[in-house]
């Protein structure tokens, strides 16, 4: 009888198969064994499937918290993993994930790729993950001696490949596919990413904050890389300006396409008519709010306009712990030319501000909404814009600056009395 | 570990490779000069450049969990057809870039032949016709130590089911589906069409021992949401005020001495209407439809089946364009939970108090005049 008989219902269906990549994981990696390949995990994806098989019967996890694991110089990237079931798969008592920078965009060339293939089929279980949830390359399962001479293997590539991020640090920032292959981009994400990732380093690889902080970028408002819902900021592409358009290829898509039911009468803000006997459509452009959706329906008649630059929104995150928050909008518009200074100004000031009076594990959303985005947009030194609100406050409990009031005699009359806002100091305290 | 003399290839913080070495020519010749994409035929996306130049992108759902030697496969195909160069998008999928048209066939044959990923996961909005893509997802039992269900498994178990719309393209609109283990959220599926949450529902049991050995007591008790954690100083340990516990976990995140896994009581919350992109609507909060059902592996039956009426309900009824935030906003929250055949009970209301999502009047997404 099969030793995994639960998991071998999971081929069942036409939907690509775990379980299988696992199995093939497990026969190759006895194969590479007997053909004398040096492999320092053996027996591990066999292992592995055998623990899930006990999971499948228990119902629930057999990993433990992990410990510090790491490499050589960084603090993070290494994610430790513990079997509690260390008599029955011992090939999986140690079972630490490693988190690989993936390049921007997910490109990759063949000879890449075989060459890391090739270091994980010596040092690990031989399974990964084609991507983290994060964008990272995530390399399954290895113990904790091997960690370091893997690494050690990574770094003699060609090209070599780098560890992402963990723990309270920047996560590896990912974007989307960009001005790679898609014409709606409106600034290029994948150098962005690149270069914002060779610029942090150091706060990459070495956790030293209040939690987890992530860039994402997208190169339009359709955020392929989900980043307004989970980046702590999200760089989104977006234009000034008018919507170009190309009214020959419209009259192309007039033959088969109902611009009125699905274009004109789509549109939220009703800001595009069409003429239906010239074939032709015109845009109210101070109406349009960009969301995309005419761009969406005829990318060949309608590009995003030429003056283009980004939106970032700030604080996005899962529910834990106050609940989940989609980004905030903190700086509207920031021209493409700009993008790389400006991002890096901005993070640095949340940075400080965010590690100097945020509580451990509070993301830079939860401290926004505990001291206000008024607090916020003095730390980036970001002027109120409209476009940062859905609607103005609805109570009148507004704090005041010193400088916005004017000195009263009555007010006045009563300083002079003595009459203060307390009668006592704190310690060192100036009143 | 003792400092040493370095070897000459030594070195740190070199960063990811560069993405533009391992980009396919092509790319690299049109970058940024790319004039329209016309979706072809489900899964196979045609790029044209401002240059007349031509690429057919070929999309394959994968498990997200791959062998070394199906990347290896991977490869050698990818050699084969598209000059050594391959890419992943953000949702799991693979694509093959290739020049060739005539190629076309012969690739999705030797893909789904050979490593037995299917084509597909494209949609095409000028004809309004969607595909359904790959189900964004965490580990679960596979390597995570807080999940209150699986991922992978019950990923494979809804993608059966769905398969059909993932091959083809015959859904009104765009549909995202996330799959998160915990309520910790990896995944941060909070903003799906469907997301899919591990919750646990009995809380933790104070291992005073391993508490002690393992906890720092101040920071685990400030770490729950709800103040229902207390510090027995004394005694060296915490206590947990069962009524005011909503099974988080952030507590055996801090604390490995406050396990709250009970295998007959995890289980998934569904969770609907949520979107990140700003077309038409403005990006918007999943809401949780069915606050709970059990872990059932292999197959997850009672799961796939609530999937299953949520999408279709939808699918059936949506008109073209809409995403289901569009779609209940459009028809009613009653007409929903009508139409999807599902239950509406008082775990539905929210009680926890006010989140900072709907406590804020600031603007989420980029829908701006200037």
């Amino acid at each position: 009888m099969s030793e995994t008989p639960l998991l071998d219902q999971i081929p069942d269906g036409p939907w690509p198969s775990f379980v299988k990549e696992i199995k093939k994981t497990a026969e190759l990696q006895d194969k590479a064994v007997a053909e004398g390949k040096d492999i320092k995990m053996p027996g591990s994806a066999r292992a592995l499937l055998k623990q899930i098989e006990i999971s499948y019967k228990d119902k629930k996890t057999h990993w433990k918290h992990g410990g510090i694991v790491s490499v050589v110089g960084y603090g993070g990237g290494v994610i430790g993993r513990y079997s509690d079931l260390e008599d029955i798969v011992p090939e999986v008592h140690h079972f630490h994930t490693i988190r690989v920078n993936m390049p921007s965009g997910w490109f990759y060339s063949t000879k890449a790729l075989r060459q890391l293939m090739d270091v994980w089929e010596k040092w690990g279980s031989g399974i990964t993950n084609f991507h983290g949830s994060t964008g990272d390359i995530i390399l399954l399962g290895t113990k904790s001696e091997y960690l370091q001479p893997c690494f050690e293997d990574m770094m003699k590539l060609d090209p070599p490949f780098d560890i992402g991020g963990s723990g309270s640090d920047l996560r590896t920032p990912s974007a989307c596919m960009g001005p790679a292959l898609c014409e709606f981009a409106c600034y290029d994400t994948l150098q962005i990413c690149h270069d914002i990732t060779m610029e942090f380093q150091n706060e990459l690889h070495r956790p030293m904050w209040p939690y987890k902080f992530k860039f994402k970028f997208s190169g339009c408002p359709n955020d392929c890389v989900a980043a307004k819902a989970r980046a702590d900021c999200a760089v989104i592409g977006t234009w000034k300006g008018e919507i170009q358009i190309d009214q020959d290829a419209v009259k192309e898509y007039a033959e088969w396409m109902d611009i009125e039911e699905e274009v004109v009468k789509l549109c939220p803000t009703g800001a595009i008519s069409y003429d239906a006997e010239k074939k032709e459509i015109k845009i109210d452009n101070s109406n349009c709010v960009r969301c995309m959706h005419c761009i969406n329906k005829m990318p060949k008649a309608l590009k995003p306009g030429k003056e283009r630059g980004a939106t970032v929104l700030i604080g996005a995150k899962a529910p834990f712990v106050e609940g989940a928050i989609i980004g905030w909008v903190a700086v509207p518009f920031i021209p493409a030319d700009e993008l790389f200074d400006t991002l890096c100004e901005i993070a640095e000031k949340i940075w400080e501000w965010w590690d100097d009076i945020g509580k451990f594990r509070e993301r830079v959303g939860e401290l926004i909404w505990r001291r206000g985005i008024g607090e916020f947009l003095n730390v980036i030194g970001q002027e109120a814009d409209v476009r940062m609100i859905k609607h103005p406050r609805t109570n009148p409990f507004m704090f005041f600056k010193e400088e916005e009031l004017v000195e009263s005699e009555v007010v006045k009359k009563l300083k002079e009395r003595g009459m203060k806002w307390r009668s006592f100091e704190y310690e060192g305290e100036e009143i | 570990m003792q400092q040493q003399e370095k070897p000459p290839w030594w070195k740190t913080d070199f960063g990811p490779p560069y993405f533009k070495d391992l980009m396919h020519p092509v790319l690299k010749k049109n970058y940024g000069k790319w004039a329209y994409h016309e979706v072809i035929r489900p899964g196979v996306i045609k790029r044209v450049a401002e240059s007349g130049d031509v690429v057919y992108v070929v999309r394959f759902g994968t498990p997200r969990l791959i062998s070394i030697y199906t990347i290896r496969e991977l490869c050698d195909i990818a050699d084969k057809y598209c000059d050594g160069y391959l890419r992943w998008t953000s949702r799991h999928n693979v694509e093959f870039i290739l020049t060739d048209e005539s190629k076309i066939d012969d690739l999705i044959k030797e893909v789904e032949e050979k490593v037995g990923f299917p084509c597909g996961g494209t949609w095409d909005t000028p004809k309004g016709k969607y595909g359904l893509t790959n189900i964004i997802h965490t580990q679960g039992w596979i390597h995570c130590h807080t999940p209150a269900i699986d991922a992978s498994g019950i990923v494979k178990a809804i993608m059966d089911e769905l398969y059909e719309y993932f091959v083809d393209m015959k859904l009104p609109g765009l549909c995202r589906i996330s799959l998160a283990c915990c309520a910790n959220m990896c995944g941060a599926v909070h903003a799906s069409d469907i997301s899919i949450v591990g919750i646990h529902r009995t809380p933790p049991l104070v291992d005073d021992d391993a508490v002690r050995r393992m906890c720092e007591l101040p920071s685990t008790a400030a770490a729950c949401p709800t103040a229902a954690i207390k510090v027995k100083a004394k005694e060296k340990t915490l206590e947990v005020d069962g009524e005011k516990c909503m099974y988080c976990g952030n507590c055996y995140t801090m604390c490995p001495g406050m396990p709250l896994f009970d295998p007959e009581n995890d289980g998934a919350a569904i969770l609907c209407a949520g979107k990140v992109s700003d077309a038409r609507h403005p990006p918007e909060l999943s809401k949780v439809v069915v606050p709970w059902v059990p872990n059932e592996p292999p197959r997850w039956p009672t799961l796939v089946e609530k999937i299953k009426q949520i999408f279709m309900a939808w699918a059936n009824n949506a008109k073209k364009h809409e995403r289901m935030v569009e779609f209940i906003e459009r028809i009613g929250w009653e007409r929903f939970f009508e139409l999807a055949g599902l239950e509406f009970s008082w775990h539905l209301i929210d009680d926890f108090r006010i989140p900072p999502f709907m406590y804020a009047s600031y603007r989420v997404g980029t829908q701006f005049r200037w």
